[in-house]
């Protein structure tokens, strides 16, 4: 496998802030590599690194073999970058924004539109609109056209499904996995931990560090205790009477349920009985499986 | 049922020939916790906008925290709090300086302004940040600190505009705890996000698609009615039925 990403030790401080703390990893061709971490994280600073916009304090970034500070020019024609904040100039149509990114490229759009016509033709009735006018999802489809319509070898995707509906999110992905023919290495970040299935591997990111990076799946498996989930229609006493109960470990809510974690992994057959102690008598408690977010906030209370 | 600190009945808002909101239906109680989903563009702000105050129905009655949305529009907004993710707090005030001017802003006397201070700063192990600006503020605690703000009237309801979005996992719970006792203290949260992890947290939610409500039930009831296994794939089952 082709390393395209190599990054060494790689440190970054702002004043008094250390935004990146010794970060190493390699990237391979062809993955769907995602930065899962919450804002603050560093995932931006990274991305800009990489992408050649950002000098390192320490430590090296190789991409596609190049330097990411000697040899910057030459690196930056093989990059797609569509950055967190919107990168289309609002007051120039939908086609014009395509043009002016194929033409900045050294490249036309009917070169390479074979590339982008899957995701470009949900928006191409629309291409007299100015961008500032398209919806979320429209404008996302169209930074990523013009992120590609150069024939990237690398795409960096920094937090392009954030502010956009399910639906769009859900389509997002979907065109990502379709560029997988095409053989272009994606990175991309995101505060949200339901995304990390959709990529190859992940790397949990937090404060300036990365606390793991895996598979989804083996990130999931890492998860060290046996996980329940408890139930009541009364949600706030649920995790009060947890936290009284000895022998909790942690107890987290997660969605309908709260996630919780046992000093001694048997305890969980006394818990009905003291849970009805405490005046909850719908409890439902089950054997669940770990997901991305247990294991995030496991390796963070590790942490500190 | 009594304690209805939202009703909603027939609610209509049109902008010129757009029908932006369709004949809306529904209330919700007091201390409840309601997920107000749709895609963009579905017609949510719209309707929060009525909601709080801000802009009138076309037609249909709304009343909020008992007063009418059309006559009373003062009296709910003294009612209500809002919090949006994009923080609603002045970066450039101190923590304290940001309580007392919130404070303030709601009509609260200065000796009760001075006693919810102190509450909230030692509840929020807040106390090493009193003389802090915002702007220095690590993200989660000003996302607590914005939320205690927006409660700091012991309003009827609170707005919460996608409260946890880009939050560590950890404070996104602390966050959640905070809901959960604001709500147990009779508060209802009505909570708008994009974020169907978001919902799965709320009593019951609507989903809204091209300005109707097409879906209103607990999380639970719509996965089992919808065959689904999280909230988000109802949602794609309800706004794009064709894939």
């Amino acid at each position: 496998m082709n390393a395209i990403i190599e990054s060494s030790g790689v440190s970054k401080v702002f004043g008094t802030t250390k935004a990146l703390t010794d970060i190493s990893f390699t990237i391979n061709e062809s993955e769907i590599f995602g930065f899962i971490g919450p804002d603050g994280a560093g995932k931006t600073t990274l991305f800009r690194i990489i992408t050649t916009l950002l000098l390192p304090d320490k430590g090296t970034m190789n991409v596609l073999g190049l330097n990411s500070v000697k040899n910057y020019k030459e690196l930056r024609k093989y990059i797609g970058y569509m950055p967190g904040r919107f990168s289309l100039y609002q007051d120039l149509s939908v086609e014009e924004n395509l043009n002016f990114y194929a033409t900045v490229f050294g490249t036309t759009v009917e070169e390479n539109y074979d590339l982008i016509s899957e995701i470009y033709s949900h928006i191409e009735p629309f291409k007299k609109r100015l961008a500032g006018q398209l919806s979320g999802g429209m404008k996302q489809k169209l930074a990523l056209s013009c992120a590609l319509i150069h024939k990237p070898k690398l795409l960096v995707l920094d937090e392009p499904t954030t502010g956009v509906d399910a639906v769009s999110r859900s389509e997002f992905w979907d065109m990502l996995g379709k560029l997988r023919k095409y053989n272009i290495t994606i990175i991309v970040s995101t505060p949200y931990m339901d995304e990390a299935m959709r990529c190859d591997r992940v790397a949990l990111i937090q404060n300036g560090t990365i606390l793991a990076i895996d598979s989804p799946g083996k990130i999931r498996e890492g998860f060290s205790r046996r996980l329940f989930t408890v139930k009541s229609a009364e949600k706030y006493k649920l995790i009060i009477a947890l936290r009284k109960f000895p022998d909790t470990f942690t107890a987290y809510p997660f969605g309908d349920s709260v996630h919780v974690t046992f000093v001694n992994d048997d305890a969980e057959k006394s818990l009905f009985s003291f849970l009805q102690g405490e005046g909850l008598f719908d409890v439902e408690i089950n054997a669940a499986e770990a997901g991305i977010e247990d294991r995030f906030l496991e390796l963070m209370n590790k942490e500190q | 049922m009594e304690n209805k600190v939202i009703i909603v009945k027939n609610l209509v808002k049109k902008f010129g020939n757009f029908v932006a909101n369709d004949n809306l239906n529904f209330e919700v109680s007091g201390g409840e916790i309601f997920g107000f989903l749709g895609a963009n563009g579905a017609g949510k702000t719209t309707a929060l906008r009525i909601l709080s105050g801000l802009s009138k129905p076309s037609s249909g009655e709304v009343s909020v925290a008992g007063y009418d949305a059309y006559k009373q529009t003062e009296l709910i907004k003294k009612n209500i709090g809002y919090m949006c993710q994009k923080f609603s707090l002045y970066e450039d005030l101190t923590v304290r300086e940001n309580i007392i001017l919130y404070g303030g802003i709601y009509g609260m006397s200065k000796s009760l302004i001075r006693e919810r201070l102190t509450e909230l700063l030692s509840k929020l192990r807040f106390r090493e940040y009193e003389n802090r600006i915002i702007a220095d503020l690590p993200l989660g605690l000003r996302q607590k600190l914005a939320f205690s703000v927006a409660v700091l009237h012991e309003p009827r309801i609170v707005f919460l505009d996608e409260p946890t979005g880009g939050v560590d996992p950890v404070t996104r719970r602390q966050f959640w705890e905070m809901i959960y006792e604001t709500a147990s203290r009779g508060i209802t949260v009505f909570v708008t996000t994009h974020y169907m992890d978001e919902a799965e947290y709320c009593d019951r939610i609507s989903i809204m698609n091209e300005g109707k409500i097409v879906a209103l039930d607990t999380p639970a009831n719509l996965k089992k009615q919808y065959n689904a296994s999280s909230v988000e794939e109802v949602f794609i089952k309800i706004a794009r039925p064709n894939l």
